[in-house]
């Protein structure tokens, strides 16, 4: 969707202010809200791109007021409502309406390290060859969907080089709208700053994205 | 799904507007439906407070420093690197090293969201998620650099890495001078996070930057 998170590219947001000596977590609430994400049982068919998905719906102002674990918050919320498993007024004082279920399969502490370290492949075997060579010359297709898409606007309708083909991975779109998989050949387009920015840019300096083989055409 | 829009509207302001009752609330509820153990939200944390952090990226790289055969394995297929030192797993199973050269500088963002190699470097500092990084570190790279510090000739290619699928990106710095007598561990406690992200050089031992 064509939301306020596709900020690569705007201007108007201030400094970036690093911090020295940075803590890992600010906030407690921080720190039980990243750790609750991860130890929750999510509804079923949940995924990681369906959980970016739903932070990009939050109104422009929250997205752009509320910090990232507020933004962990939001999404989680927002799943658990649409799935039907809590309801605004149980989220609001924490504690569960009379009569609900209770479940007793949650993951346990010592499966964390595992789910850690080991966690998370998204390469897939596909049948079909990929459909682009490295080296070919690629033009982005201009696609505006108002579900979840990695296609930044700055990166639509652009000439590039496939890079890199990083064989065939989830594709992102399909995982957030709950369609499944849907694997597609995955490749590292560049492209040269000026192609993207105009004249002002340094005509060395490129940009590369990842891209799925659905976002592109042969040039 | 048909209902994607059906509570956000009034999400923000039908729960409370402080962030820690917000999330107390959650986790209290999800504990009371079995739906979260709360000391696995403890391990998580601890996992990521403790053991997970820029410490095992920094053991990557000062590998590739001193073992040549590792850095050509490492830029030619960063998973299968990182995985023979064991330190793939959630948020970077997938894993390109990009190297800095006299003339190369890598930056790495993720302009979407907050993509970042977990494994690596633990998680994201504020700045890195924030507003300003994420839309200037594509159209204005250079600039990104000079509030760093970092100011690049014109001369050099700057390359950024916008980190838009489930591949993590790595940034191999340069070996500073000045180091060519340092073990390999001694080399570890040189790098730096901001290093591994491209948005800092690693100086000489004992000099300033």
């Amino acid at each position: 969707m064509n939301g306020i998170h596709d900020m690569g590219g705007m201007h108007g947001f201030g400094p970036i202010a690093p911090e020295a000596n940075e803590p890992v977590f600010h906030e407690d609430w921080e720190a039980r809200m990243f750790g609750l994400r991860r130890a929750m049982t999510s509804p079923r068919g949940f995924t990681i791109d369906r959980f970016r998905f739903l932070r990009e719906t939050m109104p422009p102002v929250t997205y752009l007021t509320w910090s990232y674990y507020e933004h962990w918050y939001f999404a989680t919320a927002q799943s658990l409502l649409q799935a039907g498993m809590v309801t605004i007024e149980e989220l609001r004082t924490g504690h569960a309406a009379a009569g609900r279920p209770k479940r007793n399969d949650a993951m346990r502490p010592e499966s964390v390290e595992a789910a850690a370290t080991r966690g998370g492949n998204f390469a897939r075997a596909i049948d079909a060859p990929p459909g682009f060579a490295v080296g070919q010359a690629v033009v982005t297709r201009n696609l505006n969907p108002t579900g979840h898409t990695r296609l930044p606007r700055y990166a639509r309708g652009k000439r590039g080089l496939i890079h890199h083909w990083h064989g065939a991975q989830v594709f992102a779109d399909s995982s957030a709208r709950g369609d499944g998989e849907c694997p597609q050949h995955l490749y590292s387009v560049m492209f040269s700053a000026r192609e993207l920015w105009g004249a002002d840019a340094a005509p060395q300096d490129k940009v590369h994205l990842d891209l799925w083989e659905s976002y592109l055409d042969a040039l | 799904m048909a209902d994607d829009h059906l509570h956000h509207e009034d999400l923000a302001g039908q729960v409370p507007s402080d962030p820690a009752l917000r999330i107390k609330a959650l986790e209290s509820l999800l504990v009371e439906l079995g739906l979260v153990d709360p000391a696995t939200i403890d391990a998580w944390i601890e996992s990521f407070e403790k053991r997970i952090g820029p410490h095992n990226g920094a053991k990557i790289v000062a590998r590739a420093w001193v073992d040549p055969d590792y850095k050509q394995r490492l830029l030619a297929n960063g998973a299968g690197a990182i995985g023979e030192m064991n330190l793939l797993g959630s948020q970077g199973q997938h894993i390109v090293v990009v190297e800095n050269t006299p003339i190369v500088h890598n930056l790495v963002v993720c302009t979407l969201c907050s993509c970042y190699p977990w494994p690596l470097l633990g998680l994201p500092p504020r700045w890195y998620k924030s507003a300003p990084y994420r839309s200037q570190a594509v159209i204005d790279p250079r600039g990104v650099l000079r509030e760093f510090g970092l100011e690049l000739g014109p001369d050099a290619e700057v390359r950024v890495w916008d980190s838009t699928s489930e591949v993590r990106y790595l940034v191999l710095p340069e070996r500073p001078p000045g180091t060519e007598k340092m073990s390999e561990a001694e080399l570890a406690s040189l790098v730096t996070r901001d290093a591994m992200i491209g948005t800092a050089r690693i100086p000489s031992p004992g000099r300033t930057r």
